[in-house]
């Protein structure tokens, strides 16, 4: 095995054991990836799967896409922060978008039959939209991915010592041989596999925690008694420990300002154009092998994910109070060390917190776990990268009217070309993180506008093709303003001219992106020609025979397999859930 | 001849995530038995038997349940009329 260089400061001392549990978790990933190639056959199995997984599957690998490593050490940090209102992100946020998607748009995507989601649109608006989502995904891709194997190569070194290049190349090689070898299946099959790790690892480290802690008691003292200590630094803990109005989390004043900039800015807009509209994620639930499957992904995808917040703001929650570290950045000093190398940030909770509470052995399962997250979000986007290039880009507008190996062969160089950018980006994001931030900002405005056109395209028939690119580009503006006029959300941009920051800038911008969208796509398919109705056939709602958005096999199921009674159970939970906390 | 592939590939999910993590529970669980409890750190608690009793218990519960009802890509599939209109990548092949 590997033999690491250790330097002297490594955040924590990690034992053979625990390099034997990391090398195990490689092993089967690779196993996947040999295993899945043996069903590879067209380029449909490569880039969808052949449309062949069972519901509980690609429901798993629906959030397992989303829950990488950004995510997870960005909602902890969130949570060390701010404490409970990180949760808005979950229970405003994702869940009742994934509801929506999976009750209200998946029948059109599914049904469709289109490969991607850019592809809807094009046959939706055509031309011009179609180029406008489909090239800022690919490169949004291009970006995260390298974003992603950056963010592993430093905390690889931070923990193990390992040098970064190494690390670069040694994930890099894993991910890209998983992923040529066998498609999306290899890619979601691990995704599947990774939630359980990230599971294993993330609960022993919150209830160990909270046992260290004191329990729930122990933990809203701890936090109670530093808020008092330092009331400049730090919300009020009534603040931290409940999730409304959460004006901790947007930075407003008005309790009703920040509950309306919660559920319209990041509920209403932000989620919903994630999760509806974002390929890595719908690409998931189109791998379904029936309608009634694609539908009920997202929907069995929104129970687990309604339990992440345990497992993610809690542990950052905990090591705001129990690690010392984190508790001194929180209290508004400095600390040298951390991941970056640069001192430590809120990013590095569950870091210190591993190291404070794990004993060697579940510490190999934690950075397996970590080591999981980073490399699924990365082959997440390249794999919906892959699918988009050669369906939407390549084979659209460059070689048109090739058999179908031919698309399979571009779709495998498109994963190593966006491997090997992928280290290149992530090569630039060493030397410019403050550059690659404010860019992911950027794309984030991307998504903000999104939705808006697709909720209108799907259910106005008059929508215009011109409408459609129009509020893209419009709404895309829309978003870029405000966060120029921000004070800090695209870093020295931002001019200050409105007094909003931090999650509420980005609430008001996204905000701004779907209004001006919106009402842009109104008026100017006021004076445009729409699509001829016969065009609209599963596209738009009224041109769509009811009969085609339901699965015909559904009324023969149980109860608890059909989409709505789950979507409904689902949906109570979750509000119970918000009424608790 | 995409169909016969996909319904033989008979590769279960569940049983390399059950034994992934039943391996791992093993692990701990000697871990726990022989190693350094590190009570320091768990709040003397023995946190790799429990965590390993734990994974093993769960890695035998997904090895079991892909036992008892195998591969459920077969089962969908093996329903006769297997949705004709949206099932574009098996009618193709």
């Amino acid at each position: 095995m590997l033999s690491p260089t250790v330097l002297a400061s490594t955040i924590i001392d990690a034992s053979p054991v625990d390099y034997l549990i990391v090398f195990l978790y490689f092993a089967v990933v690779l196993g996947i990836g040999l295993l899945a190639r043996r069903q590879i056959s067209d380029s449909l199995d490569f880039f969808l799967s052949g449309r062949s997984l069972p519901a509980w599957v690609t429901g798993l690998a629906f959030i397992s896409a989303n829950l990488g490593a950004v995510e997870i050490m960005g909602m902890s940090a969130n949570g060390a922060q701010f404490g409970i209102p990180t949760v808005h992100y979950f229970w405003i946020g994702a869940i009742p978008a994934m509801l929506f998607l999976g009750v209200v748009m998946m029948p059109f995507y599914y049904g469709s039959k289109v490969r991607s989601v850019p592809e809807f649109m094009f046959r939706r608006f055509g031309t011009g939209a179609h180029l406008v989502n489909a090239i800022s995904f690919a490169v949004a891709q291009l970006l995260i991915a390298g974003i992603n194997l950056f963010l592993l190569a430093s905390i690889v070194h931070a923990l193990l010592g390992w040098p970064q290049w190494l690390t670069l190349i040694i994930a890099a090689a894993i991910v890209l041989s998983y992923i040529t070898l066998g498609g999306l299946s290899a890619a979601i099959y691990n995704e599947v596999l990774q939630f359980f790790v990230i599971v294993a690892a993330l609960l022993p480290l919150t209830l160990i925690g909270l046992h260290r802690i004191g329990g729930w008691s122990g933990l809203k003292d701890g936090i109670t008694s530093a808020a008092d200590a330092h009331p400049d630094a730090m919300a009020p803990a009534a603040d931290q420990l409940n999730s409304w109005p959460g004006t901790a989390l947007t930075g407003f004043s008005s309790d009703f300002l920040s509950v309306v900039g919660i559920v319209f800015g990041l509920g209403f807009v932000l989620s919903f154009g994630y999760w509806t509209t974002n390929f890595v994620e719908v690409q998931r639930a189109m791998a379904s092998n029936s309608l009634s499957s694609a539908r009920k992904a997202p929907i069995i995808g929104s129970f687990p994910k309604m339990f992440v917040p345990f497992i993610t703001i809690l542990p950052g929650m905990i090591a705001a109070v129990l690690v010392t570290e984190v508790a001194h950045v929180k209290a508004g000093e400095s600390v040298a060390g951390g991941s970056s190398g640069d001192g430590v940030t809120f990013n590095d909770s569950l870091l210190y917190l591993m190291r404070d509470v794990l004993p060697n052995g579940l510490l190999g399962v934690a950075i397996a776990g970590l080591l999981a997250a980073f490399m699924a979000g990365m082959a997440a986007n390249v794999s919906a990268f892959n699918t988009v290039w050669s369906y939407d880009l390549w084979q659209r507008y460059i070689v048109k009217d090739r058999e179908d190996s031919y698309y399979l062969v571009v779709g495998r160089i498109a994963t190593v070309a966006a491997v090997v950018i992928a280290i290149f980006t992530a090569g630039l994001a060493s030397n410019y993180t403050n550059i690659m931030n404010y860019l992911q900002t950027l794309f984030g405005f991307f998504n903000a506008p999104l939705f808006a056109t697709f909720i209108v395209g799907m259910f106005w028939k008059r929508m215009t093709p011109t409408a459609g690119w129009v509020g893209l580009v419009s709404g895309t503006l829309a978003a870029v303003i405000v966060g120029i006029a921000s004070e800090d959300a695209l870093g020295s941009l931002s001019q200050g001219w409105i007094g909003i920051s931090g999650q509420g800038a980005s609430f008001v911008a996204a905000g701004a992106a779907f209004v001006v969208d919106l009402v842009l796509s109104v008026v100017v398919s006021g004076f445009t020609e729409p699509k001829p109705a016969d065009e609209l056939r599963g596209l738009v709602y009224s041109e769509t025979p009811r009969e085609d958005l339901v699965d015909p096999h559904e009324k023969t199921y149980p109860w608890y397999q059909r989409t709505l009674p789950l979507a409904g159970i689902s949906l109570v939970l979750v509000i119970i859930l918000n009424v608790i906390f | 001849m995409a169909r016969i592939q996909h319904t033989a590939g008979v590769f279960d999910i569940r049983n390399v995530i059950g034994g992934l993590i039943g391996l791992y529970g093993i692990i701990l669980t000697l871990m726990g038995l022989f190693g350094d409890e590190e009570g320091d750190k768990t709040g003397d608690v023995n946190a790799n038997l429990w965590a390993g009793l734990m994974m093993l218990v769960f890695g035998i519960a997904f090895v079991t349940w892909a036992r008892w009802r195998p591969v459920v890509v077969q089962v969908d599939e093996t329903e006769p009329p297997a949705d004709p209109g949206h099932d574009p990548g098996h009618d193709a092949g």
